[in-house]
């Protein structure tokens, strides 16, 4: 198949790329721009590992097409870091043993990001069932939930109260 | 409720390590004087994990790096005729196609076991077993030439259920193994006849627990690179990034397969994204990696798929258990007796262990007297089984505490009373050969009786709901390494330079479950300085000692202890040269908080920000408190050497050095700053004599008490579980947050395989190799649970700990039984308790006629193969079906 020219903008910025039109988003991704946080589970949209955000709404870049994401503001967890350092949400997941492998946790990652933005204040079942869309085999979820509550806590003790829509 | 200092690097503290909402407040403990060791502490890599920036395996790319795939057989049991490769090898990008005969070598994890072949040289023995690598430019054209590769079969008589492959005398699996039994024991310990006639109640019954895998998150990976030797021109070393627990085996399979001295081959091992067994042997595609970087010249990369990853397997075999129990009226254990068959798949694996690990491990956690066994490791057509999380134990003793559960009632005692009655009194030595020293089961129970109120609330929840309890064990590591030698299961080097840096380098590897942030720990509280200052490089076989890996839940026991051996050694230099300048003994000197200072001086109480060339607080150097002030020379962390005598000269001898004065000093007297330490476990804890007495010895055992509150829907067979409290006895907890993380991934793993997890098998055929069809639980479908760890503080274990990684899962399936029964007057005796088998028992109970909900239609028997969507690279029509007699009912 031969490759074409896309501009995919990823994390605020906006990359030249030659794929074959059939390349997936995860592929462009991991491959083509060398973002090799996002990850591969299951090649099928049952894991979630490989959960991006595409114009704010979470996506499970393994079976995108890059090419349908054209024009479309792309975002990773290489760019969900903030000024440099890591988010409330991300250093909650290490201080609460959120993660343990790791390998799961960006998918996570951005999965919360989207909850929290589109929910300042879940209850713990707003919590388990946004967290349904991705598989973890170390946790059992449970520290997830105290890091997530840490992390809003965290977030509201900065004096930042992220408003409905807004990416934290 | 315990309150924690300051956090490593600058973190933030935890005001209050109990959970917002007061749940699961830690119990008061005795207050211990450490100051890293039993801190609720973010991992060591935490933050390379949560920013996306850690590195897997498959993360890795080199110059002119190559894709692998692999062809798979579609055959359950075929000899190869013919392979050509050569339409494959033509196809534009295709670099190299290797085969079997390219490294026709046999290996396999145990020495005892030696039966695969990276390629399949003559036999194919599973759907899915290798067949053919093919190196290309890109992952397209190597599936393209996968589709290219011809290869003959004759097919062969498969063998799916062990019961009957065992009764086969021709086309055998493996030639010498007769009636395909890998290995079978029988054990006699004490008199079981004698037990048995004095039991007042004698349960016997059959039990399954049925296949279930790791499905760790990250697919196996390998990236294998030759170098070009540089005076010959030919290929010369071998480096392996490869997702595994054991590097050190990999590095020793990987010489014997290739034919190359070990000391020739280099492997690292990257982030792994679990293992939970699934990695502790080679898998096939490390090797296969190498074969075809070596035929190819170039580094190639080869990452399974995730149907690729359930055919390579590897996880808990089918167990068949059937077992018998007598008991007194008093509820004391008179004599068990188990017979239990393992359906192993195509090759050996782990499986003499895991046979093994299965008899011997119903020692160790109840005084049994009297102890028969009978067990089979039976080779069928499927792919190999072998070592998961809770090796061994976990299926026997689903079936051992269930059996337990159902004496107590018949004998009218209290569930928790029963395991109570039946207490080892440690220390001793159990029928079976095993020491137990340590030995918080008694407390375990107590407390998991006591978090579910189990008093006021067994026997009195509506219908429908019920409580359960069950205990387990795990080993701390294997007492006798499978590879015998007298080699020290673990070994750690430690390095201090004039930079007050301290390297620890450990073969063990960090698979998630805290190994290097438990060895930085153990480091930084001997060496009484701040845990940044700590470095761990691990697991690479060019830089780091020997170790045997991560598996047996032994990387904190053996590895830990290695540790605190190494950095006592260093410890002991600097102090030596630290008495000299401070004109007092060694043993006068305290070493905290990166200060070392005489006894009795400043330097306690006080907890390390972690910054490197902090200044010394004021006041902290008592009566010489202008000290503190920094010295000129000092340079980013180093202390130049001119200027620090010329401080001493100042100052004469004070109280108090900082720990990069210490460590100067110390590399000034002795010329280098290093120390090793290894471990390896006494002779008294490696077992007893009889054949087979190498598995089951541990230094040391975890145990583990839980209660389980469910509710079980009568009329769809659905059981939700609400509630766990798990006790695990992990001997002293050097990190709170890692301990009860494992505990509660234990314990929610073996939830899933008492409830949903299943690998479902057709004539060879796995019905579900994927993450959507084989169900582990969601958020939603996850229990709370509730961890409670107790510490018993063992005399061997690094500053006292013990395992905490798997000795939690065994409990949970039988505690969820038992939780049924409680709630619906059912006994399961087949695991997993899907709606379909709590419905039959259900209905069983009633003696009304089973439902045959499918009406003799199997939907999930495809006409063939390919259908149920196998991927591209399994061809052919696929195994052909045969008829079979339907499953017994489940359930008494």
């Amino acid at each position: 198949m031969k490759k074409q020219l896309l501009e995919l903008r990823v994390n605020g910025r906006t990359h030249e790329i030659a794929i074959e039109p059939n390349r997936l988003l995860l592929d462009a991704l991991r491959v083509d721009l060398q973002l090799t946080g996002s990850k591969r589970g299951c090649d099928d949209s049952s894991c979630g590992a490989c959960t991006v955000l595409v114009d704010g709404t979470p996506m499970l870049s393994c079976t995108m097409l890059a090419a349908s994401c054209e024009g479309e503001e792309i975002t990773t967890i290489e760019g969900i870091s903030e000024h440099g350092a890591l988010a409330a949400i991300q250093k909650a997941y290490g201080d609460w043993g959120g993660a343990q492998c790791g390998f799961c946790t960006p998918g996570f990652m951005m999965t919360v990001k989207h909850l929290l933005a589109t929910n300042p204040n879940p209850s713990e079942a707003d919590i388990r069932e946004a967290l349904s869309s991705n598989l973890c085999r170390c946790t059992g979820y449970s520290q997830m939930y105290e890091a997530i509550k840490a992390a809003i806590e965290a977030e509201q003790k900065a004096g930042h109260q992220p408003q409905s829509g807004e990416i934290v | 409720m315990k309150t924690t200092e300051s956090r490593r690097n600058g973190t933030k503290a935890l005001s209050s390590y109990a959970r917002p909402d007061g749940r699961g407040a830690r119990p008061t403990r005795p207050m211990t004087d450490f100051s890293i060791i039993g801190k609720p502490i973010a991992m060591v890599d935490a933050a390379g994990k949560t920013s996306g920036a850690g590195k897997y395996t498959d993360d890795l790319s080199l110059p002119g790096m190559l894709v692998g795939k692999i062809l798979h057989s579609p055959h359950p049991h075929a000899r190869i005729e013919r392979i050509d490769t050569s339409k494959a090898e033509q196809l534009d990008g295709v670099i190299a196609v290797a085969i079997g005969a390219d490294a026709p070598n046999t290996y396999g994890i145990l020495p005892v076991g030696h039966d695969e072949h990276a390629l399949a040289v003559d036999k194919v023995r599973y759907v899915g077993d290798n067949v053919a690598c093919v190196a290309a430019e890109d992952e397209a054209t190597a599936e393209s030439a996968l589709e290219l590769i011809d290869v003959d079969y004759e097919l062969l008589p498969a063998y799916f259920d062990p019961e009957d492959s065992m009764k086969t005398e021709r086309d055998l699996i493996h030639d010498n193994k007769a009636h395909n039994l890998e290995k079978d024991y029988h054990h006699v310990f004490g008199d079981p006849e004698k037990g048995f006639a004095e039991a007042d109640q004698i349960a016997e019954a059959r039990y399954i627990a049925n296949e279930v895998t790791h499905a760790a998150m990250e697919p196996h990976s390998t990236l294998a690179s030759f170098e070009l030797d540089s005076h010959t021109g030919k290929l010369g070393r071998l480096t392996v990034w490869s997702s595994t627990q054991v590097p050190y085996y990999l590095q020793h399979k990987l010489s014997l397969v290739l034919e190359m001295p070990m000391s020739q081959i280099r492997v690292i091992k990257p982030l792994v994204g679990g293992g939970f067994g699934g990695k502790s042997e080679v898998i096939p595609l490390e090797i296969i990696a190498a074969i075809a970087a070596r035929k190819a010249k170039r580094p190639v990369k080869i990452t399974y798929t995730r149907e690729e990853v359930f055919w390579a397997h590897r996880g808990r075999p089918r167990t068949i258990i059937d077992l018998k129990t007598g008991v007194k009226n008093d509820g004391r254990i008179t004599a068990v007796k188990a017979r239990v068959v393992q359906d192993g798949g195509g090759y050996c694996s782990y499986g003499v262990v895991t046979i093994l690990y299965s008899g011997a491990l119903l020692g160790a956690l109840y005084d049994i007297p009297n102890i028969q066994y009978d067990g089979y490791r039976v080779l069928t057509n499927k792919p190999a089984c072998g070592a998961m999380r809770g090796h061994g134990t976990v299926n026997v003793r689903f079936a051992f505490e269930s059996q337990l559960d159902e004496l107590a009632a018949r004998i009218n005692l209290d569930r928790a009373e029963i395991r109570r009655r039946n207490l080892l009194q440690p220390p001793c030595i159990t029928v079976n050969g095993l020491r137990v020293q340590s030995y918080g089961l008694p407390e375990c129970i107590d407390k998991v009786v006591e978090r579910s109120d189990w008093q006021n609330r067994k026997g009195k929840l509506p219908r429908g709901r019920g409580l359960g309890i069950a205990c387990s064990h795990y080993v701390s590591g294997a007492a006798n390494s499978i590879i015998r030698s007298d080699m020290p299961h673990s070994t750690v080097n430690i390095k201090i330079d004039r930079d007050g840096g301290v390297v620890v380098y450990t073969g063990a590897s960090e698979i998630g479950q805290g190994s290097d942030t438990m060895t930085a720990q153990i480091a930084a509280e001997v060496l009484g300085c701040s845990l940044a200052r700590v470095k761990v490089i691990a697991a690479d076989t060019d830089l780091t000692p020997i170790d045997i890996g991560s598996y047996s839940s032994r990387v904190t026991f053996m590895a830990g202890n290695a540790t605190l051996r190494a950095a006592q050694e260093v410890k002991k230099q600097i102090a030596s040269a630290a008495a000299k300048k401070m004109v007092c003994s060694p043993e006068e000197l305290v070493f905290r908080n990166d200060l070392v200072s005489r006894n009795g001086g400043a330097g306690t109480g006080h907890v390390g920000t972690g910054a490197l060339a902090r200044p010394v607080p004021a006041g902290f150097l008592g009566t010489n408190s202008s000290a503190h002030a920094s010295v000129s020379g000092r340079v980013e962390g180093q202390i130049l050497r001119g200027s620090l005598q010329q401080k001493r000269k100042d100052q004469g001898p004070k109280d108090s050095m900082s720990f990069e004065e210490a460590v100067v000093a110390a590399i000034d007297f002795h010329g280098a700053l290093t120390g090793t330490g290894s471990y390896a476990p006494p002779p008294e804890a490696r077992g007893g004599k009889h054949k087979g007495a190498g598995v089951g010895p541990s230094p040391a055992y975890s145990y583990s008490a839980q209660v389980a509150e469910v509710t079980v829907d009568e009329d769809t067979g659905e059981v939700t579980v609400h509630k766990v409290w798990a006790a695990h006895d992990c001997g002293r907890a050097l990190n709170p947050v890692s301990v009860e993380g494992q505990i509660i991934g234990s314990v929610w793993m073996g939830m899933g395989q008492a409830l949903t997890e299943e690998m479902i098998w057709k004539d060879g055929l796995l019905m579900n190799p994927g993450l959507l069809e084989y169900r582990s639980p969601s958020s939603v479908e996850s229990p709370e649970v509730e961890p409670i760890i107790v510490e018993s503080i063992d005399a061997e274990g690094p500053f006292g700990a013990k395992e905490c990684s798997e000795g939690s899962l065994a409990a949970t399936i039988p505690a969820i039984a038992n939780a049924i029964y409680d709630a619906v007057g059912i006994r399961l005796h087949e695991a997993p308790f899907t709606p379909e088998r709590v419905l039959a028992a259900l209905r069983a109970k009633k003696n009304a006629k089973t439902l045959n909900l499918t009406e003799g239609v199997d939907p999930t028997a495809p006409a063939r193969f390919r259908e149920h969507g196998g991927a591209v690279w399994f061809k052919g029509k696929g195994a052909e079906r045969v008829g079979r007699a339907p499953s017994p009912a489940n359930g008494d």
